[in-house]
């Protein structure tokens, strides 16, 4: 009972982290047909950002209360800035070709990332545990877990609303379907395709920033730290179904779920578990699991 | 088939790098064996390359050859320079063979995206191994070669002699392996899948053994290269090592396997100097020139000579 429940909150609580940086690759894979390496690169970007803003916001003084603001506030900046000029500097110039060409794209996109953070932020890690630290702990039964765990989990439920009240309930979020049902119908009915990319460019962006972000305070930010991110995300959104936010979810808590259990119950199998779920649903579904219909892909 | 001109000039190449390996510097003679050792990783990756597909992950089976005549040096006391490499293979084939079942049933960014995923799992559990030395690896036995012994001062050199024969070798047998329906097989699949199983082929059936060749290659690479610098580490299944092989074969093109060997060696060069001037500009500068020859030369450096070949004419 005691496992149980520990798996189960752990579960939840890493599936709540995955959906967060696996929203944003799924959106821009739905929208634009490019899987982003880059997206790891993002989430560390996020990640120092946050860290050495928390940093100069404790050492000044100023009300902690207020520094969970700051933290959000600069993955938004950072996820926009880089994220735009990604798309406007470097992307836009390889638009229309092979998928596969576009991966390897993102890839030299990625290269070029990991160094320009290495140029910026250092090699030494950076860490910014004051917001961890600041919500307290709370104990479930016997277990006792981190209150800004439960936050965190808040914090990606409202996310997943939402993008889908964004993507279903706003004309903006109508013109994006638009654009993944017939990307050249929706062209020829004058939706400004290349507004759309831009646009779903810079959100996944600031969803992978903001990904880093909020795990910053939990531990320490050092380089390399996009990679390991970016296959796991893969995972996910794979098992899930590619382009599908939907599939992004249950392909969290699937994949969230998996690993506490080996965690909990079989520690040395962890790596492979979430490429063992991951295996196991594309034997049975190749496309994931919510990718049947093709043109609904969000 | 006769001696066809890449054979005759392949083989020529060989035998002038053996007839200048005695002569040149210690170092340039390093730089030469671990290119040559990578560029058969290379090769694999251009092999799968041309039929359309894109390994991230050709790390996983260099680590293996590398860790195979890591550890039967180390444990079984071995130091046949041809058993140890021939462990590796059969470790590695072994393997492909079976991820081999499940990876050729997906293309394009899938099959990119599980093969790094695969390396990467390697990665971690051999970082988790405590008695593979974890994340520092551990060093390799010096190599003799079918009972011959060379005194510790011209190892280096034997294995020069070595890398430069089974790569130039694999680069001879590849390069007919490409001319033949096989090979050809290989480009048909990346032009139009569907027509090549309407012609009677099995698209999986020749998939799968490119991917076995090619894991292959690379582990006969990895075991070299082990051999070489004298050390294994689980770096060698980290994407970034699997990412400089993609590069090098589009730094190259995949028109002929000298590309691959030629890029290989210039990208050994440019690294032993650029990444020890500025270690936090390299990565960076491969970034910009993979966009570069991404957008003006995406058939490589090696379109150049036929350009300068038609100019001529």
């Amino acid at each position: 009972m005691l496992k149980l429940t520990a798996i189960l909150v752990d579960g939840v609580i890493y599936a709540s982290w995955l959906f967060i940086v696996a929203a944003g690759l799924t959106l821009v894979y739905g929208v634009m047909r490019i899987l982003n390496l880059a997206h790891g690169s993002l989430y560390a970007i996020g990640a120092y950002a946050a860290a050495s803003a928390i940093g100069w916001y404790f050492k000044a003084g100023y009300v902690p209360a207020a520094s969970y603001l700051l933290l959000v506030g600069a993955a938004l900046a950072a996820g926009a800035v880089v994220g735009i000029a990604v798309e406007r500097g470097v992307l836009r110039v390889f638009y229309g070709r092979d998928e596969v060409v576009m991966v390897l794209v993102t890839y030299a996109v990625l290269l070029v990332l990991e160094d320009l953070i290495k140029l910026v932020w250092g090699v030494e890690s950076y860490s910014a545990y004051q917001p961890y630290q600041l919500l307290g702990r709370a104990t479930v039964g016997p277990v006792s877990f981190a209150n800004y765990d439960f936050a965190l989990v808040g914090v990606s439920a409202a996310l997943a609303v939402a993008l889908w009240w964004g993507l279903n309930r706003t004309r903006q979020g109508k013109l994006l379907l638009a654009v993944i049902y017939d990307r050249e119908l929706a062209t020829a009915l004058g939706i400004n395709v290349t507004r759309v990319f831009v646009v779903t460019f810079a959100i996944g962006s600031v969803l992978g920033a903001l990904a880093g972000a909020l795990t910053a305070p939990a531990i320490s930010v050092t380089t390399g730290l996009g990679v390991e991110v970016i296959v796991l995300a893969f995972a996910v959104v794979v098992t899930g179904g590619l382009g599908s936010i939907g599939g992004a979810l249950v392909g969290a808590l699937i994949v969230g779920l998996a690993r506490a259990a080996s965690v909990h119950l079989w520690p040395e199998v962890e790596l492979f578990v979430i490429y063992g779920v991951m295996a196991l649903v594309l034997a049975v579904r190749p496309q994931g699991l919510f990718a049947h219909a093709a043109a609904r892909r969000i | 088939m006769g001696l066809d001109r890449s054979t005759l000039g392949l083989g020529a190449a060989a035998l002038a790098l053996l007839a200048a390996g005695p002569l040149l510097p210690d170092w340039l003679r390093f730089v030469g064996t671990v290119a040559l050792a990578n560029a058969l990783v290379v090769l694999g990756v251009l092999l799968l390359m041309r039929a359309g597909l894109v390994s991230f992950g050709q790390g996983l089976y260099y680590c293996i050859g590398g860790y195979a005549a890591g550890v039967a040096g180390k444990y079984w006391g071995i130091t046949d320079a041809f058993v140890l490499l021939a462990l590796g293979v059969a470790a590695s084939a072994a393997v492909a063979a079976a991820l081999g079942l499940l990876l050729s049933r997906y293309r394009e960014i899938f099959f990119a995206m599980f093969t790094l995923a695969f390396s990467m799992i390697l990665y971690g559990l051999l970082t988790k191994t405590q008695a593979l030395g974890s994340t520092d690896g551990f060093n390799v036995v010096q190599a003799s070669f079918a009972g011959f012994r060379p005194p510790q001062a011209s190892v280096k050199g034997w294995l020069y002699a070595l890398t430069v024969l089974v790569a130039f070798g694999c680069a001879i047998a590849l390069q007919r392996y490409l001319r033949s329906g096989m090979g050809y097989a290989g480009e048909a699949i990346r032009e139009n899948e569907i027509r090549v199983e309407y012609l009677g082929v099995s698209v999986r059936r020749v998939i799968y053994a490119k991917y076995v060749l090619a894991a292959v290659l690379a582990a006969l690479g990895g075991g070299l290269q082990a051999l070489a610098t004298g050390h294994v580490g689980p770096d060698m299944a980290y994407w970034t090592t699997s990412g400089e092989f993609v590069f090098v074969v589009l730094l190259g093109g995949t028109t002929h396997v000298g590309a691959a060997l030629a890029a290989s060696f210039l990208f050994e060069l440019v690294k032993s100097y650029v990444s020890h001037l500025s270690p936090y500009t390299w990565q960076l500068s491969l970034g910009a020139v993979l966009l570069a020859i991404i957008l003006f030369l995406p058939k490589g450096l090696w379109s150049l000579r036929e350009r300068f070949a038609r100019k001529a004419a």
